[in-house]
């Protein structure tokens, strides 16, 4: 009953406020030029704010259109979705939607609201004085207080030992450096076998002139910085190896880390005999910002922005004819930083 | 109606005064005002697309074989990360067309935000008392960028596995702390045990949202705080603003670009096709393709990381400066480095520490645009340079003579530009000089509100 009653007051003074507003419209006070004043906060009684809006018919019915356009669109969006939800054909309707519906605001704003030039006063800014005031504050607020060093200092070593107590438990997110020597260089080291990516063992008759394939450690995890090697080919007598490394690449057969020094993208172009730019001889290329490795010396880098030779893996050809590492990476694999091993 | 709604706002909260303020608040109107704002409009769309997609994604290393709709994947062995993507692209109503509005949102949001980055630059917007502002929305670059990244790099498709990787190596070249930061991103060596997609996704979806969100409150109070600037024009002087007031006309017309912008970005996510990841197939350590482009932000990095000669800083077996270093971190950090110090570098230069409301023409600071056209062709020319593995594999052009032609335009390129750009400012003035400094203003056009 009660709920009814105050309903019914609720009506009555929305239907008075309806018709305050209706009998107030037909007499705006004209205002005088294009830009409006603002007097103070509020306007005077039976005043206006803002300038009276002239009707434009045409640019409201163009409103109304494009909002009907809207919807239509919308719901065309929707029929699509249940029955052929096709990428393309949901993208039209609901960018076609949208874009009524900016249509429509846009002309709204431009040509169906009222419109006005207004000119506002910007709000001071730095204020001497008020700055002085808020220092003042600031200040004065410890103005009794006798021992400010000691309890400054007291202050600083707290905040300091809290801040760093509360940070510390991030070092459980990880170990605090990248692997470097033995350790970077994986399960690589004398006897082990490699194996392509399926796992079956390579062969060196598997390898003629030219030929370029990726192997792994047998048994190790694939997805190690140090795993992946590039296997190659080339004739032997074309290789000048460094002191050192004279019996690493039995019948021309060489292998390096697959890993670039530069910025660890997959060293996945090989060019030999001939080869395209950039950079000159027989070399196997990173595509990822064209650092080039001279295979027949070392891997060294001839071209581009790494600074390090491809790790070599020293190799041999078992008795059963299969490619087997006679030693480790000969140094850490993958990009530099501070304490990388070459 | 209206008036018993705002009494009762107002009874409820005492903001009528508030709003009738905010309702009247000025903004001058200029084209190049709208970049700022389309930036922000593209965040709110990426908020909104970037939500819908976390509930089909499944941050995760976990290996899967694929077996979903599409075809030529079947049978692989992919990551759930990389499964749930290709799901959600083929098996996933509208969630396609949802991805590649989120991913050309990201493009746009960017574009956007360096745009206005110009417009301020150039115009004098960044000096007092809108420094502090200035340096914000630098940040919300920086962050923006790192989102950026941080986005594609989930997906574990071979592009943003190679991004990853170049993203370490970047990590490690930092002097002495930079084997920490690494391993810390992807707790150990990369590519790590899987742990990295739980930190790039929460940082991707949470903290680095939060911080943008967070950044663009205070840019957005700021601004209010100081008033829009202006151009020079009739009536406009250093301590008014001229425009359309929020209400009604602004506020449907911004509402309006908003909505635009809307349009825009999912017509192209419906028409233009943007990072097809089942193309580039599933990512791992040994494999890479050439001739793979990262998205637009990224270029200037790639390009400046190609350029470097092989310089490495090593003492004593100590890599000090491993050469990724230079061009992913030193030149990012000088470009920044000199915009963040601009406006007191330009305090210094000129003696001129007041504050300044009204917007200078590009002409009529020559010094200033001719140092910022020279940076922009700077950064433009590491972009191109960045495309430069495109040039050679798609039409052939040689790249050993795009590496020297650019390692000459590097030095070059700049000096030219701003000789040119000062000389061409130096005569536009001269032909139509900047009008006098504008009288103190009239009384009647003052608004006391």
């Amino acid at each position: 009953m009660s709920r009814l009653r105050r309903a019914g007051r609720a009506a009555a003074a929305g239907a008075a406020v309806l018709l305050l507003r209706r009998r107030r419209r037909p007499a705006p006070p004209e205002q005088a030029g294009g830009g409006v004043a603002d007097a103070g906060g509020a306007p005077p009684p039976g005043g206006r704010v803002l300038p009276e809006g002239r009707p434009d018919p045409r640019a409201e019915a163009g409103t109304a259109v494009c909002l009907v356009l809207a919807g239509v669109a919308a719901v065309a969006f929707m029929v699509l979705y249940g029955v052929e939800p096709d990428t393309q054909a949901l993208g039209v309707a609901l960018g076609a939607c949208l874009a009524f519906l900016a249509a429509a605001a846009i002309l709204a704003g431009k040509r169906v609201v009222v419109q006005e030039r207004h000119v506002e006063e910007r709000p001071p800014m730095a204020d001497p004085a008020a700055e002085r005031r808020a220092a003042r504050i600031l200040e004065e607020g410890a103005g009794g207080i006798s021992r400010r060093r000691l309890l400054g200092g007291a202050c600083a070593f707290a905040g300091v030992a809290t801040a760093t107590a509360l940070a510390a438990p991030l070092l459980s997110l990880g170990p605090g450096a990248p692997r470097r020597g033995r350790d970077a260089r994986g399960r690589w080291g004398a006897g082990v076998r490699l194996v392509t990516e399926g796992g079956t063992p390579l062969r060196a008759d598997d390898l003629v002139v030219g030929s370029f394939v990726t192997a792994f450690p047998e048994g190790a995890e694939k997805e190690d910085i140090a795993s992946p090697v590039v296997v190659i080919r080339v004739r032997p007598e074309e290789i000048r190896p460094s002191a050192g490394r004279e019996g690493w690449a039995p019948g021309g057969i060489m292998a390096f880390s697959q890993i670039c020094t530069h910025a660890a993208c997959a060293v996945t172009l090989f060019r030999y005999p001939l080869f395209r730019e950039p950079g000159p001889a027989p070399a196997l290329v990173c595509p990822c910002h064209y650092s080039v490795f001279d295979v027949l010396h070392d891997a060294e880098p001839v071209y581009g922005p790494a600074h390090r030779p491809l790790p070599q893996l020293p190799l041999a050809v078992a008795r059963d004819g299969t490619l087997r590492a006679t030693g480790p990476l000969s140094g850490d694999p993958g990009p530099s930083w501070l304490l990388t091993d070459t | 109606m209206i008036g018993a709604l705002v009494r009762r706002l107002d009874r409820g909260t005492g903001s009528a005064g508030l709003l009738a303020k905010g309702l009247r608040y000025v903004f001058p109107d200029h084209w190049s005002f709208l970049f700022g704002e389309i930036a922000l409009y593209a965040f709110v769309i990426l908020v909104a697309t970037g939500t819908y997609l976390a509930f089909f994604f499944d941050a995760s290393m976990a290996h899967t074989v694929y077996q979903g709709s599409y075809e030529p994947l079947r049978g692989q062995r992919v990551t759930e990360a990389y499964r749930s993507v290709i799901d959600l692209s083929f098996d996933v109503r509208a969630g396609l067309l949802i991805r590649q509005v989120h991913h050309w949102a990201a493009n746009v949001f960017l574009a956007a935000i360096t745009i206005h980055l110009l417009r301020v630059f150039f115009t004098g917007a960044f000096r007092r008392p809108r420094t502090a502002n200035y340096r914000i929305g630098l940040t919300l670059l920086g962050v923006a960028l790192l989102e950026g990244y941080m986005g594609y790099s989930l997906i574990d498709d071979l592009l943003s596995g190679m991004g990853l990787a170049i993203g370490y190596s970047v990590a490690l070249s930092i002097p002495f702390i930079g084997g920490t930061i690494g391993t810390l991103m992807w707790g150990g060596d990369f590519p790590g045990s899987g742990e990295w997609i739980t930190r790039f996704y929460i940082g991707h979806v949470f903290l680095l949202p939060a911080l943008i969100a967070t950044l663009i409150a205070v840019h957005l109070a700021l601004i209010a705080r100081a008033h829009h600037t202006q151009f020079r024009g009739p009536g406009r002087t250093e301590r008014n603003v001229v425009g359309s007031p929020m209400w009604p006309g602004y506020m449907l017309r911004s509402g309006g670009l908003f909505l635009a912008v809307a349009a825009v970005l999912v017509l192209l996510g419906g028409l233009a096709q943007i990072n097809p990841v089942w193309q580039w197939g599933p990512y791992e350590i040994w494999r890479s393709t050439n001739g793979a482009q990262p998205d637009w932000y990224l270029g200037w990095l790639i390009g400046a990381l190609r350029i470097m000669p092989n310089w490495e800083l090593v003492i004593g077996g100590w890599h000090v400066v491993p050469n990724p270093f230079f061009g992913g971190v030193l030149f990012p950090a000088i470009v920044f480095g000199v915009l963040w110090m601009w406006p007191t570098a330009e305090r210094l230069i000129t003696g001129d520490r007041r504050e300044h409301n009204l917007l200078d023409r590009p002409r009529d600071r020559p010094w200033r645009t001719a140092l910022g056209a020279a940076m922009v062709s700077w950064v433009a020319l590491m972009f191109l340079f960045g495309a430069a593995d495109r040039l050679l594999v798609q039409m052939g052009i040689s790249y050993e003579v795009q590496l020297i032609v650019a390692r000459v335009l590097v030095f070059a390129l700049p000096a030219v530009v701003f000789l040119v750009v000062k000389r061409a400012c130096e005569e536009l003035r001269r032909a139509d000089p900047p009008e006098p400094a504008p009288a103190k203003p009239a009384p009647a056009q003052r608004s006391t509100l």
